[in-house]
């Protein structure tokens, strides 16, 4: 694993080396001159970015971020960079990447075009689709069943207003309920205060696996939505922009994302040795083949 | 700071309505006052009641005093709410377990305004006591001496003095109820803490503007009940006691 | 949902909890020793009938109750880069005492109104100046009288530590939620930390009572 890193931040060190003569300037100098980069994790996002039981971030995202730093060392020829993580939420996120505290945001962020206005965004890595997960029992199969039934979903995120925009839209009536946060959301459904919660569809997988009964439930119903999800960087950065594309995009032509990909989807992952089994979808393949930081505004049919 | 400033966010239109972003928050704000007075009232009458318990000379009802503050006080309130949601409903028969998860109205509102409520009773009480104890034991001697009972003696000698003398803190009790409101959004309040989580997500990127517009609002609100208190607690101070100018 | 609880997952997670716990700890500790210290600065500054310095006094202290904790954590962690290089625990360190400072302040303020103005008169009558009367006559009674709501303010002060979540350090309730959310297992560890937050702060109150037995002023 380490190797092919390796390798690949030298063929990423390479792309870029064309234009190593100019001067450094953006995140890289910054890099370079404090010898330190931070990453920004996300503590529960699974299995993009989360903790381990030791809380060691870990993830799909966070393999990506590495290679990222990989070349990041062999482009400042600094392999002894020093690498902090900082965990951040969906509040402070974008801030701290303006302010610097933070280099590269390893979570699961929705790259849109409002967000463009602030931040770049590295080829999308992920695309999300949001779904409802419901109890098996109640045999609900799809968000339109769910006229007058309580339905859960997380504040602070983009399903509170696309439930309520399909609310609208169908001219039904759900009962909203609010988690904190996804567990929280989760633990509605469990204890039956929501009948379905909806939510993107890796967090959903994600609570399933590690729910103590996962058999009990299913993940149903049309996407409401399809979303690119994206490491986030500084905007106006060209020089870091372009070492970071030139990274993804060549893990993407190499296979390496695929496995990846394969590593945290498609085999047994900590902390309970739990394979999530999620096919990779076509959203995806599209964007593997012709990597893009394409806004999620371009996925709607 | 490489940061594009829109302030006319508040002006544009949520993405599932047709109200502003604006109008959305004072929305949110009315919920966080809601929440916080109706805690304050359980708060306030609750509270004197156990601290003056608290402080009574038989043993028992001081000790059902003790016993509700340390009850209340002794776990932070965003868990205590948790406990509240999700965990007592569990411990109810099942048909009236359902009910209060399924189909209570407000639940919640009720659910926060209780937590919160009764967190904010336990602190109330301690100052209560603080007060009646800082008094010297003379004052209630003199009350018994004039041949009142001890009931009479604390309401117009002991508690007039204590809760002149713990206007400040209290005070400072109610200002922390209102900001604590915010730990409703935990259980799915619209209320300001809510709807800024909910607008740093909307608008993408005006974080900062999302962020800036609820803290200032909840400056100017705390600030102005603290004013108000202010008032009070001149109009009321203990001739004979040191006062603020 | 009670039929099967799995306290299994705590005892593997108990390391993170503790370094959580320390650094609540140590979190408490700083900011009540600082705020303490700067309150009652705060509150002789207040009652000095120093025009200026009354005012400035107040101002900090009402625009200190007056924000949101969890947003003045968050607003410092946001700008503090901007001057100086800053880890979120120092960050955390610093905003928690300066905004302590402003609470107990004013509960020093109560205790010393709650000393006869009379005292304060013998002391100057025996010819001790403001801050000698205040440091050897009021301030000894006052901190004595307020010692209930002093506690009470630091087991505030302790609960809310764990708002430091909102700039990604890790207290004792974030190491638990950490932990939880991995193993899906979120109720038992809320019950689990909330017995802990009250076993600490029950014994802390009794260890308090019985030494406020002991220095009580007998009226």
């Amino acid at each position: 694993m380490q190797k092919q890193h390796l390798l690949l931040a030298l063929i990423a060190g390479l792309v870029v080396h064309t234009a190593a003569a100019q001067q450094l300037d953006g995140t890289l100098k910054k890099v370079k001159d404090s010898n330190a980069i931070t990453l920004g994790i996300r503590e529960s996002s699974f299995p993009l970015s989360y903790l381990d039981a030791t809380q060691k971030p870990i993830g799909y995202h966070i393999d990506i971020c590495m290679a990222i730093v990989n070349a990041v060392k062999a482009r400042l020829q600094l392999p002894k960079l020093e690498v902090k993580t900082q965990a951040v939420t969906s509040q402070n996120r974008i801030p701290l990447i303006v302010n610097g505290t933070i280099d590269l945001e390893c979570g699961s962020t929705t790259n849109n075009a409002d967000r463009q206005k602030q931040v770049a965004f590295a080829p999308t890595t992920y695309v999300t689709n949001v779904l409802m997960a419901v109890k098996k029992s109640s045999g609900i199969k799809s968000l339109d069943q769910l006229n007058g039934k309580p339905v859960a979903t997380t504040t602070g995120t983009t399903s509170v207003q696309l439930i309520r925009s399909h609310e609208k839209g169908k001219n039904l009536d759900f009962k909203e309920v609010y988690g904190k946060d996804h567990a929280d959301s989760f633990l509605m459904l469990e204890t039956d205060r929501a009948v379905a919660f909806v939510m993107d569809d890796n967090l959903l997988m994600g609570l399933i696996a590690n729910a103590k009964n996962p058999q009990d439930y299913a993940i149903v119903g049309e996407p409401l939505s399809v979303e690119p999800i994206a490491i986030m960087l500084r905007r106006d950065d060209p020089q870091f922009k372009g070492l970071v594309h030139a990274t993804v995009s060549n893990m993407a032509k190499t296979g390496e994302l695929t496995k990846l990909y394969a590593k945290w989807f498609n085999s047994p992952i900590p902390p309970k040795g739990v394979n999530l089994a999620v096919p990779m979808s076509e959203q995806l393949k599209a964007a593997i083949v012709n990597p893009n930081d394409n806004p999620a505004e371009s996925y709607k049919k | 700071m490489n940061y594009q400033w829109n302030w006319g966010v508040f002006f544009e239109t949520i993405p599932s309505g047709d109200v502003t972003y604006l109008t959305w928050i004072i929305h949110g704000l009315g919920w966080t006052v809601a929440i916080s007075l109706c805690a304050w009232i359980i708060a306030l009458s609750l509270g004197s009641i156990v601290g003056t318990l608290r402080t009574a000379q038989h043993r028992g009802l001081a000790l059902i005093g003790h016993a509700w503050v340390e009850f209340f006080r002794n776990v932070p309130i965003l868990l205590q709410l948790f406990l509240w949601f999700f965990v007592v409903p569990e411990l109810l028969p099942h048909d009236l377990s359902m009910w209060v998860k399924q189909d209570m109205p407000a639940k919640e509102f009720i659910t926060s305004v209780l937590a919160l409520g009764l967190f904010t009773s336990a602190r109330v009480a301690e100052q209560v006591r603080a007060g009646i104890q800082s008094l010297s034991r003379g004052q209630r001697n003199a009350g018994l001496a004039l041949g009142f009972t001890q009931t009479q003696t604390y309401r117009y000698v002991l508690l007039p003095m204590a809760f002149r003398i713990i206007i400040p803190p209290l005070t400072s009790e109610f200002m922390n109820a209102f900001k604590n409101s915010g730990v409703a959004y935990a259980v799915g309040v619209w209320e300001m803490v809510f709807v800024s989580r909910q607008m740093v997500e909307e608008t993408g990127g005006q974080v900062i503007e999302s962020l800036i517009v609820p803290t200032v609002l909840y400056i100017i609100c705390s600030y102005a009940a603290n004013l108000l208190m202010g008032v009070i607690e001149r109009r009321s101070h203990v001739p004979g006691f040191i006062v603020a100018k | 949902m009670f039929s099967n609880f799995d306290f299994s997952v705590i005892p593997p997670s108990l390391p993170y909890i503790w370094q959580g716990l320390v650094f609540s700890f140590r979190l408490t500790v700083t900011a009540m020793l600082g705020g303490i210290i700067i309150g009652t600065l705060l509150a002789l500054a207040r009652l000095s009938g120093g025009k200026a310095l009354g005012f400035a006094a107040k101002t900090y202290v009402d625009l200190m109750r007056s924000v949101p904790l969890l947003m003045m954590i968050l607003w410092f962690f946001l700008l503090a880069p901007f001057f100086m290089k800053i880890t979120p625990e120092t960050s955390a360190l610093i905003t928690f005492t300066l905004f302590q400072a402003a609470f107990y302040s004013e509960i020093m303020r109560a205790g010393i109104q709650s000393i006869p103005r009379g005292q304060i008169n013998a002391g100057f009558a025996i010819g001790m100046s403001y801050w000698q009367t205040m440091g050897n006559v009021v301030l000894p009674q006052a901190f004595r009288n307020m010692v209930p709501v002093l506690l009470t303010q630091t087991f505030i002060l302790f609960q809310d530590t764990s708002l430091v979540y909102a700039i990604g350090a890790t207290d004792l309730l974030k190491a638990a939620d950490n932990t939880g959310k991995l193993y899906g297992r979120t109720v038992e560890m809320y019950i689990f930390v909330s017995l802990i937050y009250f076993a600490i702060c029950f014994s802390l109150s009794m260890f308090v009572k019985y030494m406020n037995k002991r220095i009580a002023i007998i009226r």
